[in-house]
């Protein structure tokens, strides 16, 4: 902090309310003319203790807690919890439920992708591209609410399968809504990666190099657009393991490789969605099961932000002792503060957004 | 590298209808499954009461010997939980949303249904 009392030095605050903010995050920017030489973050702004409800709450009900840690990562949250609850109880969950598991997850990050594309270009000002990409993400929704009831907060999911399934004549029909959606998302991601308003608020902004991203745990597209290849659903959790697949990867680090990144992902969503579609087995879509559980499970996923851990502690009642959750955004924040050390004023916004932040998430 | 990509869309929009809905004015799109609010059929209902243990946030409460069925609707999260627990299946969701509510007084208030 001694930086902070020169003279030379001005500290801005930025946020936790601001136009460029989705949800409140708070930073003290240390300045020397326009570039940042320091960055002091805080968090806190929207904890709600979500997870000491998890002593609260039966642990069949807590998943619809589970679900409501975020809006947009909804769904990823309450698989995380009951195929962490299912794996404590053993439970073995019918391959029907496994494939419709894997369609929600991806049609929640292209909705995912699609909102965070949408809020990039405000972020640059790119008024008309924000409202196009959230038209396309309209027609994503769509199909969610017509297979869960819900457009945001999906709760299909409960433990030991899914609560919902999804008829023959509803997957085909989704298949060939995608084929016309694609065409739709890939004339707004062109723009995204094509046009040189675009590229020039996006290219050599918030270099991350590939060794800084590792040492500094970044994950999801943040570290993947730095040349590294990791992705949790390689692990093949619900029916991934079936699903062929080939990780995103950019290697300049920079704004413009997350954006490229995230784009490609949706691309590939569509594809993991398709190839689902195809090979979707009949069957239960939920196992029963009886008992309360008793041990602990730590399991990982990938939520279109990053991997996503999940530590759940019973103890042979109906109470769980013990409910955790990493989440990506909290795992990225050591890397953007990296990144946003040496940029310029100017480009913070950009820098802040593409790590794609995720408050709710962060805070629970 | 490309310049004005976005004009030819620019244009179009000039000539093309809102992408968006004057909600409430004009009806919301809904699919046929779509969780608004839970609606009951009361002369079906037999009071057990397994409507409101199954609901997660404690929005229903039953009265057996009143014969009564409340619902807070700002307690209530749409999970539809309580409609595949009613052994008489008078529960059901209904696509349109809960009307939204205008005083702290009225956000208190249940909604009563009386039985027969």
């Amino acid at each position: 902090m001694s930086s902070v009392s020169s003279s030379k030095h001005t500290v801005i605050p930025f946020g936790p309310q601001h136009p460029v903010l989705p949800e409140p995050l708070h930073f003290d920017f240390v300045l020397e003319d326009e570039k940042i030489v320091d960055v002091i973050p805080s968090i806190g702004y929207v904890h709600r203790g979500l997870e000491i409800l998890a002593s609260k709450k039966e642990f069949t009900e807590f998943v619809y807690v589970a679900e409501r840690i975020c809006g947009i990562c909804s769904f990823i949250h309450g698989m995380g919890y009951c195929e962490a609850l299912e794996e404590i109880m053993h439970i073995e969950v019918p391959g029907r439920a496994q494939n419709l598991r894997v369609i929600w997850s991806e049609l929640s990050r292209v909705h995912s992708h699609l909102l965070w594309l949408g809020l990039a270009a405000d972020a640059f000002g790119f008024e008309n591209l924000f409202m196009q990409a959230w038209r396309a993400r309209e027609g994503v929704l769509d199909i969610i609410e017509e297979t869960t009831g819900a457009r945001v907060i999906f709760g299909a999911c409960k433990i030991g399968g899914v609560r919902k399934d999804i008829d023959g004549d509803t997957l085909s029909r989704i298949a060939d809504v995608l084929n016309k959606l694609q065409s739709e998302v890939q004339a707004v991601c062109d723009i995204f990666l094509k046009d040189s308003s675009v590229k020039h608020r996006l290219c050599g902004v918030g270099l991350l190099s590939r060794e800084d991203a590792y040492a500094l745990g970044a994950v999801g597209p943040m570290l993947r657009a730095s040349g590294l290849a990791y992705d949790c659903r390689k692990l093949g959790y619900a029916a991934f393991s079936d699903i062929n697949f080939s990780i995103v990867t950019e290697t300049d680090g920079d704004c413009y490789a997350r954006c490229s990144v995230r784009i490609r992902e949706i691309y590939q969503s569509f594809d993991i969605i398709r190839q689902t579609i195809a090979k979707m087995p009949g069957g239960e879509i939920c196992a029963k099961f009886k008992g309360v559980p008793d041990g602990e499970a730590l399991v990982r996923f990938e939520q279109p932000r990053g991997e996503v851990v999940y530590y759940v502690k019973a103890n042979g009642t109906k109470f769980l002792t013990r409910f955790r959750a990493r989440t990506p955004t909290f795992a990225n924040i050591p890397a953007m503060m990296q990144v946003l050390k040496g940029a310029n004023f100017a480009d913070v916004p950009t820098i802040v957004l593409t790590i794609d932040p995720c408050i709710s998430c962060t805070e629970r | 590298m490309a310049f004005f990509s976005m004009a030819g869309s620019t244009l179009a929009n000039l000539f093309k209808k809102p992408a968006t809905r004057l909600y409430p004015a004009v009806e919301p799109k809904c699919s046929a499954i779509t969780r608004g609010h839970v609606a009951i059929e009361v002369n079906q209902c037999v009071f057990c009461g397994i409507c409101g243990k199954k609901c997660p946030t404690l929005a229903i409460e039953v009265n057996r010997e009143a014969k009564t069925w409340e619902i807070q609707r700002l307690k209530c999260i749409a999970c539809a939980n309580c409609c595949e627990a009613c052994p008489k299946h008078c529960l059901r969701m209904d696509s349109a949303y809960s009307q939204p509510v205008s005083s702290l007084e009225k956000e208190l208030a249940h909604e009563v249904a009386r039985g027969a």
